[in-house]
């Protein structure tokens, strides 16, 4: 079973990363308003079972995978 | 003459001021040793811990993610909650963030850039164990030298922190946007203390300051009282 994790910084957090990739796209021509960078992470999970492939991968966020007190997360659980 | 404290100074992949906290912490008076990331144990009599500055597994995911999860750490959290001083410095206070013995996050500097440079530090409050020897709103000159390294909390946690002097030191001026800019943090009980600043490159007046060997003295006293207990408790 696979699972997709996508770790954003959370609303309201200064992302410089996100500001520094908005401004160079400006720079070419682009008409960016708002850019955010945050981290895509794709597992493949021993679990069988979505709903527990889904209840681990919370588990990994909160431990490791995203700190909650910058980061917001989404976890998408795929069929393989 | 007692024995010099013996202070445990935790190596990880990518750390790289291990060796300069070690000689610095022997220049005021301790008997470093060091401890490895895959040790499930502290070294025998182990008095203080200090977990150095460095990129530790190469700054991967967060910085200080991987290392708040190394083996080594279980016994860094069970130290610190027996009340055993644990000092974080730079790559070391990200990880307790990490790790959740210490308030906070470090996030990446505001200008996204790597500063390095001596900076002032202002004592917010001496009355924890690392700070004994310095007196509140002394200035410190430390060099600092981190790409991330602005510590953030939310304003509810930044509030009870300040409220209970858990805030310990402010840089002067402002160095990477870090909130209120703090450069330093104890923990509710006081005996884990993260800083930004690199005491251990500050011991020696010859080399610009030796501020930090305030620092570094005083945990090496706190190293000593804690041994002290250790000591009446297997009496």
């Amino acid at each position: 079973m696979k699972a997709v994790v996508m770790v954003r910084p959370k609303d309201g957090i200064l992302d410089p990363q996100g500001d520094a990739v908005r401004h160079s796209l400006r720079k070419l021509g682009f008409e960016v308003s708002g850019t955010r960078v945050g981290r895509l992470i794709d597992l493949e999970l021993a679990a069988d079972d979505p709903a527990e492939a889904e209840a681990q991968v919370e588990r990994m966020c909160s431990e490791l995978l995203a700190n909650p007190l910058i980061e917001s997360y989404e976890i998408v659980v795929e069929d393989a | 003459m007692t024995e010099k404290p013996r202070v445990a100074v935790v190596t990880f992949p990518g750390s790289n001021d291990d060796h300069d906290a070690a000689w610095a912490l022997g220049a005021v008076g301790a008997d470093p040793v060091a401890a490895w990331h895959q040790d499930a144990q502290l070294p025998t009599g182990t008095a203080a811990v200090v977990l150095p500055g460095g990129f530790s597994y190469g700054d991967y995911l967060r910085t200080g993610a991987i290392a708040s999860v190394a083996p080594v750490m279980d016994a860094v959290r069970a130290f610190a909650t027996a009340g055993g001083p644990v000092l974080g410095i730079c790559n070391g206070f990200q990880t307790l963030c990490e790790a959740r013995l210490l308030p906070g996050v470090l996030r990446p500097n505001r200008q996204l850039e790597f500063v390095c440079e001596d900076v002032t530090v202002r004592v917010e409050n001496a009355d924890a164990p690392f700070l004994r020897r310095c007196s509140p709103g002394q200035e410190l000159v430390i060099p600092v030298k981190h790409g991330e390294g602005a510590w953030y909390a939310d304003e509810g946690t930044f509030v009870r922190l300040a409220a209970r002097g858990q805030i310990v030191l402010r840089y002067a001026d402002d160095v990477n946007g870090a909130l209120g800019n703090v450069a330093g943090v104890v923990n509710e009980a006081r005996n884990v203390m993260g800083l930004m600043p690199h005491p251990e490159h500050a011991v020696d007046p010859l080399l610009g300051s030796g501020d930090g060997g305030l620092l570094l003295a005083a945990l090496v006293d706190s190293a000593a009282a804690f041994r002290a207990t250790l000591a009446v408790a297997v009496a």
